[in-house]
C-alpha cells in the first residue's frame, strides 16, 4: 500500500468507529430531511419542487459536522506532527483526508439521498438527477470543507467558525445541485450538471494546496 | 551517519526571544540532552530542527554520510519524532497504531519485536483510550524505534514511564547511538546515558 492509501484508510476507519461522526452525519441528514415535509405539510407539488435545494442544503450541513475534526482530532494528540514529518507531503495528506471525508461521509449521504427523496414525491428522473447531482458535487463539499477544516484546525470550538468560512463557498454547488434536480423534473436540458462538475473539479484540484498551507501555517504557531 | 550544526540560532515565540546566537554540533552517534527551566525553548528549539518551525535568525545543516540534506521539508524525511503528546488515537488498537506508522514511514522494523522489547505485546489488541500515561509512551518509543530515522528528536522521553520503562528508553537510546544515529533529547531527568549536554536557561 502507499502511503496515501494508508493514510486513506486509516481515516475512513476512524470515521466509521465510534466517535467518529461519520453515522453521526447520516442520522443528522436523515432527521433534517423527514422533519421538512412533517413542516410543510402533504402538498406533494410543493414538496417535489423543494427536494432538490432541501436535501442539498441538509447534505451541505451534515457534511459539515464531521468536517471540524479533520486535521484537528490529529493535531490535538501530536498525530499531525508524525504525518507532517512522514514521506507523505503535506498537500497529499489533505488530499488523503478529504478523500477519507467524501468516503465516509459524502458517498454514503449520496446513497442515503436515493431512499429520502420518496419523502418528497420526487420522480425517478428528479431522484436521478439528485444522486447524480450528489455525486458530482459533493466531493467539492468535503474539499472546500477540508480548506476551512485546515485554517481552523487550532482554534478552540474552531467547529462554530468553519461553516462560517465554508457555506459561502459552497453556494455554487447548493445552487447547481438544486438546479439540476429542478430542471430534470421539470423535463428541462440544462448546463447545471456541467457547472456542478467544473466547480467540483477545480475545488478537488485546488484545495489540498490551500490545505497544506493552512496546515504548514498552524503548525509553525 | 547523521550530523547536526547549526550556527547563530535565533528563536522568537510570540514576540518573545527565546534564545538567540545559538550554535552547536553534534557529531554522529552523539545523544545531546537539552536543559533548561520551563519556557527555556527546548520544545521550540527540536521543533526548529524538525522543520516544523522557521528560524528568526540563523541556520540548521544536517549532513548524511558527508552530503547536505536540502532545508526544508527534506529535512523531516530523517528526524524520528517523539513529541510530549504520545500520537495515540483512542479509537485504534495499539497494534494498528504501529501497523499505521509503520506503513505510512515505509515498512522498516518488525512490529512483534518491537512490541514484544517494549512489554506491549499483551496489550496488543486494546484500543488506545484504555492504556495508562506510561504505556502510551512505551508505545511512542517503541513506534519511534519502528519508524527507523536516523536523528531522533525526543521531548520529555522519560515523562510517566515507571523505572522498568526509563531503562528501557536508556537503552534503546544508546542501541540508536551505537548504530551511528543521533539524539536529541530535551529533558528535565537525566537521560541515564553518556551524553553531551546543552543547557538553555539564562545565563547560558
Amino acid at each position: 500500500m502507499t502511503p496515501f492509501l494508508v493514510l486513506l484508510s486509516r481515516d475512513i476507519r476512524l470515521a466509521v468507529r465510534a466517535g467518529g461522526g461519520a453515522a453521526l452525519a447520516l442520522a443528522f441528514f436523515a432527521c433534517v430531511v423527514t422533519l421538512v415535509p412533517l413542516g410543510v405539510g402533504a402538498d406533494l407539488k410543493l414538496l417535489a419542487r423543494i427536494a432538490g435545494g432541501v436535501l442539498w442544503v441538509a447534505a451541505v450541513l451534515a457534511a459539515l459536522l464531521s468536517l471540524d475534526r479533520l486535521f484537528q482530532a490529529d493535531y490535538e494528540d501530536g498525530s499531525l506532527d508524525l504525518i507532517a514529518l512522514s514521506p507523505l507531503s503535506l498537500e497529499t495528506t489533505a488530499l488523503a483526508k478529504i478523500a477519507a471525508h467524501w468516503f465516509a461521509t459524502g458517498l454514503p449521504l449520496t446513497v442515503l439521498s436515493a431512499l429520502l427523496a420518496v419523502l418528497f414525491d420526487l420522480s425517478t428522473t428528479g431522484t436521478a438527477a439528485l444522486v447524480v447531482s450528489l455525486l458530482i458535487g459533493t466531493p467539492a463539499v468535503s474539499a472546500i470543507g477540508g480548506v476551512g477544516a485546515a485554517l481552523t484546525l487550532s482554534i478552540r470550538r474552531g467547529g462554530l467558525i468553519l461553516p462560517l468560512i465554508v457555506l459561502p463557498l459552497l453556494a455554487p454547488a447548493v445552487i447547481f445541485g438544486s438546479g439540476a434536480v429542478l430542471a430534470a423534473e421539470d423535463g428541462l436540458a440544462n448546463g447545471a450538471f456541467l457547472f456542478l462538475a467544473a466547480f467540483s473539479l477545480l475545488s478537488v484540484a485546488l484545495s489540498p494546496f490551500a490545505a497544506a498551507a493552512s496546515v504548514r501555517l498552524n503548525l509553525a504557531t | 551517519m547523521i550530523s547536526l550544526d547549526i550556527e547563530g540560532l535565533t528563536c522568537i515565540r510570540g514576540q518573545r526571544v527565546l534564545f538567540r546566537e545559538l550554535s552547536f554540533s553534534l557529531a554522529a552517534g552523539r545523544a545531546l540532552a537539552l536543559q533548561g527551566p520551563n519556557g527555556a525553548g527546548k520544545t521550540s528549539l527540536l521543533r526548529l530542527i524538525a522543520g516544523l518551525l522557521s528560524p528568526a535568525a540563523g541556520s540548521i545543516r544536517l549532513r548524511t554520510n558527508g552530503a547536505a540534506v536540502e532545508d526544508g521539508e527534506e529535512r523531516g524525511k530523517y528526524i524520528g519524532w517523539l513529541g510530549h503528546l504520545d500520537a495515540v488515537k483512542p479509537q485504534l488498537c495499539v497494534r494498528e497504531q504501529f501497523a499505521f506508522f509503520a506503513r505510512l514511514y515505509g515498512g522498516v522494523g518488525n512490529l512483534d519485536e518491537a512490541m514484544e522489547t517494549f512489554g506491549l505485546t499483551a496489550l496488543a489488541e486494546l484500543p488506545g483510550q484504555y492504556l495508562s500515561a506510561g504505556q502510551k509512551r512505551r508505545v511512542a518509543l517503541a513506534r519511534l524505534q519502528l519508524c527507523a530515522r536516523p536523528l531522533w528528536l525526543l521531548d520529555e522521553p522519560l515523562a510517566a514511564l515507571d523505572t522498568a520503562g526509563k531503562a528501557l528508553a536508556a537503552k534503546t537510546i544508546s542501541a540508536h547511538c551505537a548504530a551511528g544515529g543521533t539524539v536529541v533529547a530535551a529533558t528535565h531527568e537525566t537521560l541515564g546515558i553518556a551524553c553531551e549536554t546543552l543547557n538553555l536557561g539564562p545565563g547560558r
